[in-house]
């Protein structure tokens, strides 16, 4: 990980720079946009904390982000938990039957259209006569997102020495326990990393979202791209700031966290 | 020095009544194979309380598959593992009085050295005292003091395996399995943990199956050893029986050094008989049982029972006319030490390794490189095997 850094070329410093301007540019000047005094998105007015004050006094807009933050934390909830069952049984039961097919069923979110996804939830739900809303959005963020905690997972457990959980029952615990008292601390940064990710994929879905959501449940990214298509207002780049600060501290304790295990672990957690 | 601490296996946890003559371990025609490929070959044994066992065996041969089949990690395809007379099929790992010391260690990466040591002790509820002092015995045992608080991902190779034995001898199993526990040992404290481990396995009357690649080591520490090839028992006998009669050829090769002669029975008086080997030297060899004239046989002898001289058998031997005398002339000195080993290449052609310990510093009676001498043996140090 500790690269020599003065190793760089001047080649690679350009290239490494102009990478990262490219990446991050944008987001840079939608953060300084954000505290604009002006009502003009692309004038500069002065420095001021206006728009975020706007935001706070937006009810609809809270309403909207206070339902994406809940519907983030659920869906990953138990997105976290199935993907993590399925891992274990995707790794651990090696020879079950219709595996192969299991496990490439499972990936099957990840390459499928979003669109496509979001439909068929949506008829789904509609054959079922569930009412639209705060669940039916979970329900749809849980089957997006738990192939990725499956994924994360699956790759620490595999990485696992199997006769790490045989030396626990042969010291006398019983297969649950073995699992419980030795391979789970080991995949806990894994799980954790995994639930992150469900969180911050969820926090960002704009299409399923719309696909299953209801009347006057709106969740953030929704409620954004619909007053962008009235014009760009100011408020969005607060909001949007917010939602880089908040999506950065996520990132920056999860890597903490994997750091912290990874220091008792063998490897750290993909993240 | 804790001897007062309660055992996790009560004398007779998980073991009926046994008649006395019935073996601790009895495996009956045991295999078990991968695929279409027979690691353990109908593997027949029994091992009795109180026995230190090895196993001998080239790399592949079975021996770790034999182990994680009495541990209860795999299971048999066929025969039955009975222990105290009952059999053991049915009983999971974690209810055998079994404990196994894994070859690759399979230390717990999120435990420190006092946490992997207790584990098993802590799972069988012992109070805390009592693993406070167990474990602390353990630790000296292994002499790892003052490294308790290490994570295995920061010990060396070495202090990983002595973290394993002692995990694994600290719940005072009825039978420990040991798959190659002090291999990455330097020579010195490898010696010193070999007679811990033959004083903790006699003061606790425990039974021990250890595999090892270290010859010496089995002869050291066991009472009888095992020598395993392809998924059988090639012959299972006390150390002195295995080397002195090993029963056959390729026992005799894969134990210590050994020269082997070719040949076939030409005449047999009493219980002595003449080989005459494909070099066209006759051999004679006592031999009790009742070989037939003409069976191919090969004669063994091991290099320290060839002796060297550059006239022949001195006069005292002379006395005796039934002495194999071969000429030859030295191709090769290995001074080794304790012992020097001389390669003498034999009129016939084949080539005889002799070993003579180096009882004197300043021995002038050596033999150099293209030297004739005359290698003699008696006939009681050979070992006539079939082939
Ligand atoms: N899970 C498995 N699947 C397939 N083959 C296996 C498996 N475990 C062991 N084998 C094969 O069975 C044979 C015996 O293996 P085993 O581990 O018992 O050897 P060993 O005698 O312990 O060797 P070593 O001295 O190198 O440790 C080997 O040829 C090995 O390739
Ligand atoms: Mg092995």
């Amino acid at each position: 990980m500790a690269r020599k850094v003065n190793s760089l070329s001047p080649f690679n410093v350009t290239s490494l720079a102009l990478g990262l301007a490219f990446l991050y540019l944008p987001i840079i000047i939608l953060v300084i946009y954000s505290f604009n005094d002006s009502r003009l998105v692309t004038v500069w007015g002065g420095w001021s904390l206006r728009w975020y004050r706007e935001f706070f006094n937006d009810r609809a807009m809270l309403d909207a982000a206070w339902m994406s933050l809940r519907v983030a934390a659920v869906s990953a909830t138990i997105a976290t938990l199935l993907g993590t069952m399925a891992a274990v049984a995707l790794v651990r039961g090696e020879r079950f039957r219709g595996r192969p097919l299991f496990s490439g069923m499972l990936y099957a979110p990840l390459v499928m259209p979003e669109v496509i996804s979001g439909l068929s939830l949506l008829l789904l739900f509609v054959a079922l006569n569930a009412e639209r809303g705060f669940w039916t959005v979970s329900i749809a963020h849980t089957t997006l997102t738990m192939c990725f905690v499956t994924v994360v997972v699956q790759s620490r457990l595999a990485s696992l020495d199997r006769s790490l959980e045989e030396a626990a029952m042969d010291l006398g615990c019983d297969p649950v326990r073995a699992f419980l008292s030795v391979t789970l601390p080991l995949i806990v940064p894994a799980i954790a990393a995994g639930w992150m990710l469900a969180f911050t994929l969820s926090l960002d879905d704009v299409v399923i979202a719309s696909f299953t959501t209801g009347p006057g449940s709106a969740t953030l990214p929704i409620r954004i791209y619909s007053e962008v298509r009235l014009g760009v207002k100011p408020e969005i780049n607060a909001i949007s700031t917010m939602v880089i600060a908040f999506i950065a501290v996520v990132i920056v304790i999860a890597s903490l966290a994997s750091k912290l295990s990874s220091s008792q672990g063998e490897s750290a957690a993909p993240l | 020095m804790t001897e007062e601490s309660p055992e996790i296996y009560a004398p007779q946890a998980n073991l009926p009544a046994m008649p006395a003559d019935v073996p601790l371990l009895r495996i009956e025609g045991v295999s078990k194979s991968f695929g279409n490929f027979r690691a353990v070959d109908r593997l027949s044994l029994d091992i009795a309380a109180g026995e230190f066992f090895a196993l001998l065996g080239p790399s592949g041969c079975g021996k770790t598959t034999l182990l994680r089949m009495l541990a209860g990690f795999e299971t048999a395809d066929g025969g039955r593992i009975l222990l105290g007379g009952r059999d053991i099929a049915p009983v999971l790992p974690h209810e055998r009085p079994v404990n196994m010391m894994f070859q690759n260690y399979a230390l717990f990466p999120h435990l420190d050295v006092r946490d992997n040591i207790a584990f098993g002790l802590k799972r069988a509820g012992l109070p805390r005292a009592d693993i406070d002092s167990r474990v602390a015995e353990m630790v000296a045992l292994v002499k790892l003091e003052g490294m308790e608080k290490r994570k295995p991902d920061q010990l060396s190779g070495g202090q990983k395996q002595r973290v394993a034995l002692a995990r694994s001898l600290a719940r005072r199993p009825k039978i420990l399995l040991l798959d190659e526990p002090l291999a990455a040992l330097d020579r010195k404290l490898r010696e010193s943990t070999q007679l811990e481990l033959m004083e903790l396995q006699r003061r606790l009357g425990m039974t021990f199956i250890v595999v090892t690649h270290d010859q010496e080591e089995a002869m050291t520490m066991a009472n009888r050893i095992g020598v395993m090839n392809g998924g059988r028992l090639e012959q299972v006998a006390s150390p002195r029986d295995l080397y002195e009669a090993p029963q056959s050829r390729w026992v005799a090769e894969f134990v210590g050094d050994v020269n082997l002669f070719d040949g076939e029975v030409a005449s047999r008086e009493h219980s002595r008989i003449t080989v005459s080997t494909s070099g066209g030297a006759a051999l004679a060899v006592a031999e009790p049982r009742n070989v037939s004239v003409g069976t191919a046989v090969s004669v063994a002898i091991r290099p320290e029972k060839v002796k060297l001289s550059r006239r022949g058998p001195g006069s005292d031997a002379v006395s005796s006319q039934l002495i194999n005398r071969l000429e030859g002339e030295v191709t090769d000195v290995s001074y080794l030490g304790g012992l020097t080993v001389y390669k003498v290449k034999l009129d016939s052609g084949a080539v005889v390794r002799s070993s003579i310990a180096n009882t004197v510093r300043l021995d002038r009676d050596t033999y150099s490189v293209g030297q004739r001498v005359v290698a003699w043996f008696t006939p009681d140090d050979c070992v006539v095997l079939q082939r």
